[in-house]
């Protein structure tokens, strides 16, 4: 298991900050966890998380499934009376455990973040058949929603040909700009 | 009326899988005298997926839309995820000297000094639709509807002080006869993403959205989202289902009924049994 230092912490909270998350507000109402749709998903709250971070236990948070499944609904941010973005808070706890090599606790949100983000290199947009195909060779769930997968194609909601920007290239050069 | 015209963003939702949400949406625009025209060569928001994993490309993705939106025109964005997204770099722009000195590194110039975004709410807010469907005010009469905006009016904390629009889908429905139930789920998320991957969570969760709604005496949901209107219709229990629209659907076909047919044969979940006995479509 990889362990983040106090050095790592302390910047992560300051990067958090600097974009507006300030995590030290939190009084453990629980308004965040009582509002949050996707608790069943979780094995901690919104909130615990945060005690979490700050009695400075990032590991625990960074293992943990709430960071994956979170799909940032805002639904907490929103609930909270002390202006912390939640969800925000997710996105970085997400970032800083790929960025430290966390294995992720759901490994197929991962799965399926990476064939989004494969999709949008190859045609600047997403395109839902490839994201599926992409998504299905990664987990092998082959079986898993065929009947719903057949039900679009026939509805014509799945597109074979991509809808894409003139020059995905470009998009590739910008994306991959400045990267450490 | 001098015709309007705005840069229309459909995203990658609206541009495929809900083609029939983006027909409606442009085809009501044009009964307002409003003219969309898309915007060129527009790449995905990084809404989901990129904001999930790489901020930084979140980011450039939303950025590059701005940076190629012509000046002085606003952007009309037809989904509420890319519009938080939009909006959300567009605030970052305005507030972090970080943002814009990376943002000038990326695209060779500095960012616009104001861009406008609207969405379609938005847009209806500011009109007077009884004055395009004066003699047809009670079309939808009984029709009761479950209002569910889904997350798509939640703001961030970096975007609490913008506008708050809920209510308008029900009174811009009810104008037309149709009457909103109450219910305690229209702001609840439907799961978006997670419906590939974890069906299990997300199907209970609208099935709890769908068991509200009919528990409250609705007889159809409506929605703004293209994301919420898939996850309902291929998460529900087929045994509780109801039609689900887009709000754009039903508005269209109050002005203009003959057109409208071609959008509710795309649904997953049949909507032409209820508008027939409404007698909505032929």
């Amino acid at each position: 298991m990889s362990s983040i230092s106090l050095k790592q912490i302390g910047l992560f909270k300051e990067h958090m900050a600097n974009n507006g998350v300030h995590f030290s507000r939190c009084y453990h109402c629980r308004c965040c966890g009582n509002g949050c749709p996707f608790l069943p998903a979780f094995d901690f709250a919104p909130n615990t998380i945060i005690r979490l971070l700050q009695f400075n236990l990032i590991n625990e948070a960074l293992e943990s499934t709430t960071i994956w499944a979170c799909v940032g609904c805002n639904t907490c941010s929103m609930e909270c009376p002390m202006l912390i973005d939640i969800a925000g808070l997710m996105d970085g706890l997400r970032q800083l455990a790929l960025a430290t090599g966390v294995p992720p606790a759901e490994p197929d949100i991962l799965s399926f973040h990476q064939a989004v983000m494969d999709s949008i290199s190859k045609y600047g947009r997403t395109n839902k058949l490839d994201i599926m195909i992409r998504y299905k060779l990664k987990t092998r769930t082959w079986l898993q929603d065929w009947q719903v997968g057949l039900k679009m194609l026939a509805k014509r909601k799945l597109d074979i040909f991509a809808s894409k920007v003139r020059d995905p290239a470009l998009i590739n050069t910008l994306l991959n700009t400045d990267k450490k | 009326m001098t015709e309007k015209v705005y840069a229309y963003f459909p995203g990658c939702s609206l541009a495929t899988t809900a083609r029939e949400n983006s027909q409606a949406l442009i085809h009501l625009c044009r009964q307002l005298g409003v003219r969309l025209v898309e915007l060129d060569d527009w790449n995905c928001c990084g809404s989901s997926s990129a904001h999930s994993i790489d901020a930084t490309v979140a980011d450039k993705l939303a950025m590059r839309n701005l940076d190629i939106t012509p000046a002085n025109t606003a952007l009309l964005v037809a989904c509420p995820s890319c519009n938080l997204r939009l909006r959300y770099a567009r605030e970052k722009l305005r507030t972090s000297k970080e943002a814009r000195r990376k943002y000038k590194s990326w695209f060779g110039r500095s960012p616009a000094r104001s861009i406008k975004i609207t969405t379609f709410i938005e847009l209806l807010g500011k009109t007077d639709l009884s004055s395009i469907a004066p003699k047809k005010n009670n079309r939808l009469k009984g029709l009761k509807f479950a209002p569910y905006y889904g997350c798509m009016l939640a703001r961030p904390p970096l975007m609490h002080r913008e506008k708050n629009y809920h209510g308008l889908m029900e009174r811009f429905l009810a104008k037309f006869g149709a009457s909103p139930i109450k219910w305690s789920h229209g702001n609840r998320c439907c799961g978006t993403f997670l419906s590939v991957v974890r069906p299990d969570v997300v199907s209970s969760m609208v099935n709890s959205i769908m068991n509200d709604a009919a528990q409250w005496g609705a007889e159809c949901l409506v929605t703004a989202c293209a994301m919420c209107h898939l996850n309902l219709e291929i998460r529900c229990n087929p045994d509780t289902s109801m039609p689900i629209f887009h709000f754009a659907e039903l508005l269209a076909v109050v002005i203009d009924e003959t057109n409208s047919n071609g959008f509710f044969r795309k649904h997953l979940i049949d909507p032409r049994p209820l508008l027939k006995s409404r007698q909505l479509i032929p």
